[in-house]
């Protein structure tokens, strides 16, 4: 019988000797290049970290080939971080120049520090997931990709942090990033009675809609849909498998911007819609890199040193945002769901 | 085994970032599940459409949870892929290895499931991805035996997880790593059998930078602080000023709350302590010159989840200032959390939320009912309509 309840493995055990030497005892840090960290504790010791870029999604073969790296050059330590780049720990200077080497030689980036687009947190899309609108890993790599640039250097005006979720379950953080792509579906969910009747509980398959769309069918111990009042969120399909919803021609990504959670300088805030739809066009999805691309670019030559995406939306206003970036604004960006009261323009200063 | 055309993926191996089809086709070199994954991507990739079925129940003797099943809806097209279960492994704290530790995940996955793996979820667990039923149990023993166990899914604790906290960052307010770890063990039973309306999930972030984004994220989470004043290294500050740093652009101006002062003539930073609302900018900029407080401790917040069903919510303030100290065991916070499960499990409808019950009952009724006193760190502003309940016992009879 295997032990059940015995929890993760105690990180103690895998901290390599110089953070256990100068835990809790760290002085401050600098960025000597782009991706990599320089750790200087009080006692003068001196870590380095190289911050390298993932998929994510990888094979045991990748496993296997960062532990060769980390046993050549960091003493078999090394870590994940919570954008799933892996970081090589490293106490001695001189192997960082050769373990750079060996990472360009394996086609692993380094960057992802300071003023730069980390890696873009994301989901399972339709490698495993059964209620995405759209794709994780294929997205994510087209857009990188495209904004590879950016991961290695640090010029922007502030740090660009992009999350993507595949469905609006948003599972991650996408609806706090300051750029989120997220699927979205545009057509009601057909109902299959006889799904319904065999695995659902009708009850909190009604209780579940939002905007409750879903009323019972006692008739046909199934459920109806009052058209007009589904705004597709899937959810009744997260609760039933009776309820499908994916539909290829018409499901899609939206762009939402402005999202942080940090709380520096001003508090944390959502992202907000700005592109209601952009079609899935794989493996590529030009559509989708190309708006990513641009709003990236127009908030770099428009914002201030220091200033993030919310931060330079907020001080231009939402009006400016549209006109500069030339993106349509339309009433599918006015929002009608719950909190929306909070969202208008309760005030007369606004500019034009 | 037969050579698979996938024109669609095939352009996703081009580009400078790493490509998650080279992995796949690493994995399908050597496993049959793996390969037929790369075929059932394709066909996505051509209709647009996913591909997965509703999951069924799966899992490990003596848990509920941890294990997802999944099930492709076109099996005749790709047999291997009829059973192909997710099971999440519990991360150390922190997200640190020995390659010894992660070598042994990689022989046991390679023996019992596809050589497909995400390092890591976004809850922070290792995901082991595409396994059979018939495999899960063998695949728990040897995880097991090699010192790892199950992390959370379904209507539990879900698994913790942290920033690096004191391990490697100056910032660091609390030990976020045996917080977790420490919190992760003593609620094993509230993770692996799920007992409650809904899903919980807890981050810890050492710091109001919060690098797990557990405001977002996380029903509780616990945000590294302090409650005393910054310290300022006024020859650290005059060494920026050396290096060209302007001081009042970067750094005064951009102050939320104008808390600093700088005097260009004797150089010198000043903070009026009391002003100060902690977001961290001034320390991000000048990590040499500046350092958090003494009297450390965390924030709590309470209600983060993402839009299903009633929006969007960020965790907001109920605990402005705990203090989180492994020598008394994290007591204060565990109590905490004791009161409001027992509370949420006894008020909340199926698959709600924390942070929507408190929203359906009322705050006030969330704070008497789990013994929290009401302070004004709670809210951005008071409420701006009159509709108040008076509980009966406060009126005059």
């Amino acid at each position: 019988m295997a032990k059940i309840d015995q929890g993760p493995p105690d990180y103690k055990k895998m901290l390599p000797p110089i953070i256990k030497d100068n835990y809790g005892k760290w002085k401050y840090h600098e960025i000597p290049r782009p991706g990599v960290l320089k750790h200087v504790s009080d006692s003068g010791a001196e870590l380095y970290s190289v911050r390298v870029g993932s998929p994510r999604l990888v094979s045991i073969d990748f496993l296997r080939e960062i532990c060769d790296l980390a046993d050549t050059f960091c003493d078999g330590y090394l870590r994940f971080t919570s954008r799933n780049n892996v970081e090589f720990l490293l106490s001695d200077p001189a192997k960082v120049d050769p373990l750079i080497a060996s990472l360009a030689d394996k086609g692993l980036p380094v960057g992802g520090t300071g003023a730069s687009i980390s890696n873009i947190v994301h989901t399972q899309g339709w490698i495993h997931c059964h209620t995405p609108a759209t794709d994780a890993s294929g997205i994510v790599k087209a857009v990188m990709d495209d904004l590879f640039e950016y991961f290695g250097s640090m010029k922007l005006p502030a740090k660009l942090r992009v999350g993507l979720a595949c469905c609006l379950n948003m599972c991650g953080a996408a609806h706090c990033s300051d750029v989120a792509i997220v699927g979205v579906h545009r057509t009601i969910p057909r109902i299959n009675d006889e799904k319904v009747q065999k695995g659902t509980e009708i009850p909190s398959l009604v209780a579940c809609c939002p905007t409750g769309a879903i009323r019972p069918n006692p008739k046909a111990k199934s459920v109806t849909i009052v058209e007009d009042k589904c705004m597709y969120c899937g959810n009744c399909y997260t609760m039933s498998p009776g309820m499908e919803i994916m539909d290829g021609q018409n499901d899609g990504c939206a762009i939402l911007v402005g999202g942080k959670v940090a709380n520096a300088r001003s508090v944390p805030s959502f992202s907000r819609m700005v592109i209601p739809f952009l079609p899935n066009n794989p493996p590529r999805w030009p559509e989708v890199t190309d708006a990513v691309r641009s709003i990236v670019e127009t908030w770099a030559s428009n914002a201030r040193q220091g200033e993030r995406m919310n931060e330079w939306i907020e001080r231009i206003g939402w009006e400016k945002f549209f006109t500069i970036t030339g993106i349509p604004f339309s009433d599918k960006l006015i929002d009608d769901y719950i909190f929306s009261r909070e969202t208008f323009r309760t005030s007369a200063a606004f500019k034009y | 085994m037969t050579e698979r055309k996938t024109p669609q993926l095939d352009e996703l191996e081009k580009g400078k970032w790493p490509s998650f089809v080279t992995e796949m086709k690493k994995a399908a070199a050597k496993n049959p599940a793996s390969e037929e994954l790369l075929g059932l991507l394709e066909k996505s990739y051509e209709e647009k459409t996913g591909h997965w079925k509703h999951g069924g129940i799966v899992g490990v003797r003596g848990y509920g949870g941890g294990v997802i099943g999944r099930y492709t809806d076109v099996p005749e097209e790709f047999p291997h892929l009829t059973e192909f279960h997710t099971i999440r492994v519990n991360q150390p704290s922190g997200w640190f290895y020995d390659t010894k530790a992660l070598r042994s995940i990689c022989d046991i996955w390679e023996k019992h499931g596809s050589g497909l793996t995400n390092f890591h979820g976004s809850t922070g667990d290792v995901i082991l991805l595409g396994t059979t039923t018939e495999h899960i149990q063998p695949l728990f023993d040897d995880l097991s035996e090699a010192g790892f166990d199950l992390g959370g899914s379904g209507s539990d604790l879900r698994t913790p997880s942290c920033c690096v906290g004191p391990a490697r960052c100056q910032n660091a307010c609390y030990d976020t790593l045996e917080a977790c770890l420490n919190i992760t063990n003593e609620y094993q039973d509230e993770l692996h059998r799920p007992m409650w309306p809904y899903k919980f999930k807890i981050k810890f972030s050492g710091c109001a930078n919060d690098c797990t984004a557990s405001i977002a994220r996380s029903d509780c989470s616990v945000i590294g602080t302090w409650r005393d004043t910054i310290r300022i290294d006024q020859d650290a500050v005059k060494q920026y000023v050396a290096e060209g740093m302007d001081i009042q652009d970067r750094i005064c101006d951009k102050c939320p709350t104008r808390a600093l002062k700088f005097n260009p003539e004797s150089k010198e930073l000043t903070v009026i302590g009391e002003d100060c609302s902690r977001c961290m900018h001034c320390i991000n900029l000048m990590p040499k010159a500046i350092q958090a407080g003494k009297e450390k401790g965390a924030t709590i917040l309470l209600g983060g989840k993402s839009t299903i069903v009633q929006s969007a919510f960020m965790a907001w303030v109920i605990v402005p200032f705990m203090k989180m100290e492994s020598e008394n065991d994290f007591e204060e916070f565990k109590d905490l959390m004791g009161r409001i499960w027992e509370w949420w499990d006894e008020n909340g409808k199926s698959r709600e939320r924390i942070g929507e019950l408190i929203y359906r009952v009322g705050m006030g009724k969330f704070l008497r009912e789990v013994g929290l006193p009401p302070v004004p760190q709670m809210v951005f502003r008071p409420r701006a309509n009159p509709y108040v309940f008076w509980p009966q016992d406060e009126i005059t009879k």
